[in-house]
């Protein structure tokens, strides 16, 4: 476990320093090279801000208004009739609008139920194999002011249902 | 699409607070949330010009070039009419890798310069310079269809933040779950790849 913890400590230090070193080597201006790609990180960063105002405060009103948890609530009970505990269908469904509310909820799964327990283990495994989908499509097709964005959302909602299948399923090799 | 969804959360939300009285909370969501965004773009600024300026470099020094090289039959599988040599390849390919090793930071300005790109190759299709399906300004090609798709399939390796919550909370063996994400998230990309390909071959 430590290799992967060492692994996480060491990698952007790691990669800087072979990026920068490699610049150096191939006689690239690094310094003068690198202000001229942090300005089109900047501006970049500008042209996603109103963005990102819209999107985080639509999903700032969806979840302070409940509606998220009685959805939740509603699919859980569904759910479970599928094999997927209606404990996480909170977790996953907060995890497709905003990475770090899922991350608050992923910590009370823990809390709750321990790290390593059944539910511990599906959460983990789901959360590092699904991503934040209405933020990522919104941020990115945006970007390029793409308004009909035609199969993306089916099938990244494929993806993240066939990765959480195989999340329960892989917890549940690991329990027994 | 996104118009609509947009619409119907704020809409939801406010009908939902009405009817259970969270009408208060969602006032104070909304102007938290507005102001939550600025905040995290202001700590994103660092960050993704740090990235973009090391990015620069990697690609000024050939690193990019060399790596795309690699990457080649990975994208022309998964892009079939994308012309060979478009600079989308690249912004792609350094998106990609940025998000094997889970560096979010970095992936996100690749990930927006290749969008950019493939909108300058839906231009050419228009124009009819590029060869391809042209669709009308606004819709997505199938080439962003693609691109999003298997980005959000999700292609971090090692979940590091998994990792240390886990510790955090007192896991016996943190990083036991390493192997089961790496095939969870084999089984998620699987699965986008598949349905690209058909939706690819249907339009």
């Amino acid at each position: 476990m430590n290799v992967f913890l060492l692994l996480s400590d060491f990698i952007v230090p790691f990669i800087i320093f072979l990026i920068v070193c490699y610049g150096i080597l191939m006689k690239v201006p690094v310094y003068d090279t690198f202000v001229k790609g942090a300005k089109s990180g900047f501006l970049t960063v500008i042209r996603i801000l109103p963005t990102l105002i819209g999107l985080m405060t639509a999903v700032g009103i969806l979840r302070a208004s409940g509606f998220l948890d009685f959805l939740a609530g509603l699919l859980g009970r569904f759910t479970a009739y599928i094999g997927f505990p209606g404990e996480l269908v909170p977790l996953t469904i907060v995890k497709m609008f905003s990475s770090s509310a899922a991350s608050g909820l992923l910590l009370d799964v823990y809390k709750e139920y321990g790290t390593d327990s059944f539910l511990g283990l599906t959460a983990s495994i789901a959360m590092s194999c699904t991503e934040t989908i209405f933020y990522t499509m919104s941020v990115y097709f945006m970007s390029v002011k793409i308004t009909k964005t035609r199969y993306t959302l089916a099938g990244a909602l494929a993806a993240t249902g066939a990765g959480l299948a195989a999340s329960v399923v892989l917890a549940g090799m690991m329990v027994s | 699409m996104l118009n609509y969804l947009w619409a119907g959360m704020i809409l939801t939300g406010i009908i939902y607070a009405v009817v259970t009285g969270r009408i208060p909370e969602v006032t104070n969501a909304a102007i938290d949330s507005s102001r939550e965004a600025v905040t995290l773009c202001i700590t994103m600024m660092g960050v993704i010009s740090l990235w973009s300026g090391l990015m620069e470099i990697a690609s000024k020094a050939g690193v990019i070039e060399s790596v795309s090289g690699k990457l080649r039959p990975v994208l022309k599988f998964l892009y079939p009419d994308l012309p060979a040599g478009h600079p989308a390849q690249k912004s792609i390919a350094t998106n990609m890798i940025a998000n094997f090793l889970g560096l979010g930071w970095a992936a996100t300005p690749a990930g927006l310069k290749a969008m950019e790109e493939l909108r300058e190759l839906e231009d050419d299709r228009r124009a009819g310079r590029t060869a391809g399906p042209a669709r009308k300004k606004g819709i997505a090609g199938n080439e962003m269809c693609t691109f999003l798709i298997i980005n959000i399939s999700s292609l971090q390796l090692i979940p590091v933040n998994v990792i240390a919550f886990r510790s955090q909370y007192g896991s016996v063996n943190p990083a036991a779950i390493v192997g089961a994400g790496i095939v969870a998230t084999a089984i998620s990309t699987g699965t986008a790849v598949i349905f690209c390909k058909i939706m690819d071959k249907r339009c």
